[in-house]
C-alpha cells in the first residue's frame, strides 16, 4: 500500500536535525525503492495560499490556517516563478471548496553535496 | 569602469564641484527610485543587492561627476555603474559560496540584459517593482511598508511615524516581505494581462491606504499627516503616467478631490469641519479642476470602477457653490450605480444619507436601520453617529442621544470624539431649552 508521511514541527525545533542526516536517510530509503517521493520544504514564511470561490483566485499570505480544512491530496509541481505555481494550484478541482497551501522546495539533496565537495 | 583606486585628478573649480554635488542630490531625489528598479531587473530581482548597488553607484557619482562633469544621461551611468558594482561584489561573494558563482557568471554575461520576451513595449521598471510590492502573497502591512520603502524612498523611521508603529516593527516587515520574495521565487514582473485586474486592484488598494491614513489617521490625536497623502497621490500621478487605466485615474481624481477640501476640513483649533459646514473658498480649485479631469476621463472610457465612481460622487460636491445646492440625486444615483458594481454595507450606508438629503430624513433613516437591523456596521461608528444625525433632524432626541452615544464608545481618533462630544451637548442644550 502506499502512504504519504507528513512531517509537521516547530521551525525552530528543526535546527536540532541536521540535513545531512536526511539526506542520507533519504538515500537509504530511495535506494531500495521504498520512497517514491519526498522533498524538504522552505519554512513556513514563504507559503501562499489559493483558493477559488466564485470562480475567482483568491490569493493570501502564509499557510492555510482553516482548522476545520483537513489534508486531502498533494502535487508536487515545477513552475517558473511563484505566479506560475499559484495559476496551476487554483486549477486543481478541490481550490473551489478547500485550500491549497502553495510552498517552494529547500533543495537540500544539492546544497548537502554542494557543502560536501567543498 | 574602475572607480576606486584611480589617480587622482585634479578636481574642478570648487564653485563647479559644488554644484555638481547638488546637481548629485537632484539626480537622487528623481532618479534613484527608477534606477533601484531597473538594477532589481539587471540583479535577477535581488532587492538587498539592488539596494548596495544603488548607494555604490551614488558614492561613485560623487566622487567622478565633480571631476568629469555631468554625464548626459545620469539615470544610465548609474544604472551601468551600479550594476557593475554588484557584479564585482558578488563575484568577490562566490570565493566563499560556490553557489553565488553563477549567478555572477549569468548577471555578466553580455553587456546588455535583454527585455522579457513578452513584452512588446518597454516597460518602466517602476511598474515592474510596485507590483512586485504589492504582490498579493505578501501580507498586507508589509505590501504598504515595502511599497512605501522601494517605490517612494520613505525611510524606515518615516514609515513607522506615519503609521504609529515602531521602526523595528517595519523593518522587520520589510526584511520578510524581501525574503519571501527572494525565497518564495515572487517574480519581478508586471503581470499578464489575465491577471493584471486583480493584480491592479491590489495595487490601487495599497496606494489608497496610505492616502487615507494620511487624509484621516486612524487613532491618535492630529485628524491629518499630510506627507502621507503627498506621497499616495505622487504615487497615483506615477501610475497614471505609467498605467493609464481607468481606475488608476479614477483613484488618482478621488484622491486629488479628497485633498482639495483639507484646509477647510480642520477649524483653526483641529476641529472637524464636516462638508457641510466647510468654507468653499477654502477648496482648492487646480486640484478640484484636474480631479474633475480625471474622472471625466475614466468614465468615458466605458469600464466604469468604483475608485472613479466615488470621485465622481466627490466631484458632484467640488461643482456645488455651496452645500444647500448640492445635487443629491446626481449623488444617489452615482450610489446606486457603486451599489451594483461593488456593493458592500458602507456604500450602502453613505447612500443612506444620501438619500435622506435628497428625500428627507425618515427615508434615509429606514435605510440605515435596515443596515444596523441586519447586524451589519454593527460596530462602525459613522453608521451609528448617521443614525444619530437623521434621529436628531426627526425630533427624536432620546433615540439621537442613544445612538451618539454608542458611536462615542466606538470612534477612536480624538478630533472625530470631540465631534460627537460636541453633538451630545448641543443635544443636551437643545433639550434644556424645550424643557
Amino acid at each position: 500500500m502506499k502512504y504519504l508521511c507528513l512531517v509537521y514541527s516547530e521551525e525552530a525545533a528543526l535546527e536540532a536535525v541536521p540535513d545531512r542526516e536526511c539526506v542520507d536517510f533519504d538515500t537509504t530509503i530511495r535506494s531500495d525503492g521504498r520512497c517514491l517521493a519526498s522533498e524538504a520544504l522552505q519554512p513556513v514564511h514563504t507559503a501562499t495560499t489559493v483558493r477559488v470561490r466564485g470562480g475567482k483566485v483568491e490569493i493570501t499570505d502564509g499557510p492555510f490556517a482553516e482548522t476545520k480544512e483537513q489534508l486531502a491530496g498533494f502535487y508536487m509541481i515545477e513552475a517558473a516563478d511563484l505566479d506560475e505555481a499559484i495559476r496551476l494550484a487554483a486549477k486543481i478541482p478541490p481550490a473551489r471548496v478547500g485550500s491549497v497551501e502553495v510552498r517552494p522546495v529547500r533543495p537540500i539533496r544539492e546544497t548537502v553535496a554542494a557543502e560536501r565537495s567543498a | 569602469m574602475a572607480w576606486s583606486g584611480d589617480d587622482r585628478e585634479q578636481p574642478l573649480g570648487t564653485a563647479e564641484a559644488g554644484r555638481i554635488r547638488e546637481a548629485v542630490e537632484s539626480v537622487y531625489r528623481t532618479e534613484s527610485r527608477r534606477v533601484l528598479a531597473t538594477l532589481i531587473r539587471l540583479l535577477g530581482g535581488d532587492f538587498d543587492l539592488a539596494e548596495e548597488a544603488l548607494h555604490d553607484a551614488f558614492a561613485a557619482a560623487l566622487d567622478r561627476w565633480p571631476r568629469d562633469g555631468l554625464p548626459a544621461n545620469p539615470r544610465a551611468w548609474l544604472v551601468s555603474a551600479g550594476r557593475f558594482r554588484a557584479i564585482d561584489v558578488l563575484r568577490r561573494r562566490a570565493r566563499f559560496d560556490a553557489s553565488v558563482a553563477d549567478v555572477a557568471d549569468r548577471l555578466g554575461d553580455g553587456v546588455t540584459q535583454p527585455e522579457a520576451h513578452d513584452d512588446e513595449t518597454i516597460v518602466d521598471d517602476r511598474l515592474r517593482l510596485v507590483f512586485t510590492c504589492c504582490h498579493p502573497a505578501l501580507p498586507a502591512h508589509a505590501r504598504v511598508a515595502l511599497t512605501l520603502r522601494e517605490v517612494c524612498g520613505l525611510t524606515t523611521e518615516e514609515i513607522a511615524s506615519a503609521f504609529l508603529t515602531g521602526a523595528p516593527t517595519v523593518a522587520q516587515r520589510i526584511v520578510r516581505a524581501k525574503a519571501k520574495i527572494r525565497d518564495a521565487g515572487i517574480p519581478y514582473r508586471v503581470p499578464e494581462p489575465a491577471e493584471l485586474p486583480e493584480r491592479l486592484d491590489a495595487v490601487l488598494q495599497v496606494v489608497y491606504l496610505v492616502f487615507n491614513e494620511g487624509y484621516s489617521a486612524s487613532s491618535g490625536e492630529s485628524l491629518t499627516r499630510p506627507d502621507l497623502s503627498g506621497e499616495a497621490i505622487r504615487l497615483g500621478r506615477l501610475l497614471v503616467e505609467l498605467l493609464p487605466e481607468p481606475e488608476v485615474r479614477g483613484l488618482l481624481a478621488l484622491m486629488l478631490l479628497h485633498e482639495s477640501r483639507r484646509a477647510a476640513r480642520t477649524s483653526e483649533d483641529g476641529e472637524i469641519v464636516l462638508l457641510e459646514g466647510q468654507d468653499r473658498a477654502l477648496w482648492d480649485r487646480e486640484l478640484i479642476a484636474e480631479g474633475r479631469a480625471l474622472v471625466e476621463r475614466a468614465l468615458s472610457s466605458g469600464r466604469i470602477g468604483p475608485y472613479a465612481l466615488q470621485a465622481a460622487i466627490s466631484a458632484v460636491h467640488a461643482e456645488s457653490p455651496d452645500a444647500a445646492s448640492t445635487d443629491w440625486s446626481q449623488i444617489v444615483g452615482l450610489y446606486d450605480v457603486l451599489a451594483r458594481i461593488a456593493p458592500s454595507p458602507v456604500v450602502e450606508l453613505n447612500r443612506a444619507v444620501a438619500v435622506a438629503m435628497r428625500d428627507g430624513p425618515a427615508a434615509g433613516l429606514a435605510r440605515v436601520d435596515a443596515i444596523l437591523d441586519r447586524g451589519d456596521l454593527a460596530d462602525y461608528h459613522l453608521a451609528h453617529s448617521a443614525r444619530a444625525e437623521l434621529c436628531r433632524r426627526l425630533g427624536r432626541t432620546a433615540d439621537a442621544r442613544a445612538a451618539y452615544r454608542r458611536a462615542l464608545e466606538l470612534a477612536r481618533q480624538e478630533p472625530e470624539r470631540r465631534l460627537l462630544e460636541r453633538r451630545l451637548a448641543d443635544l443636551a442644550a437643545g433639550a434644556a431649552r424645550a424643557g
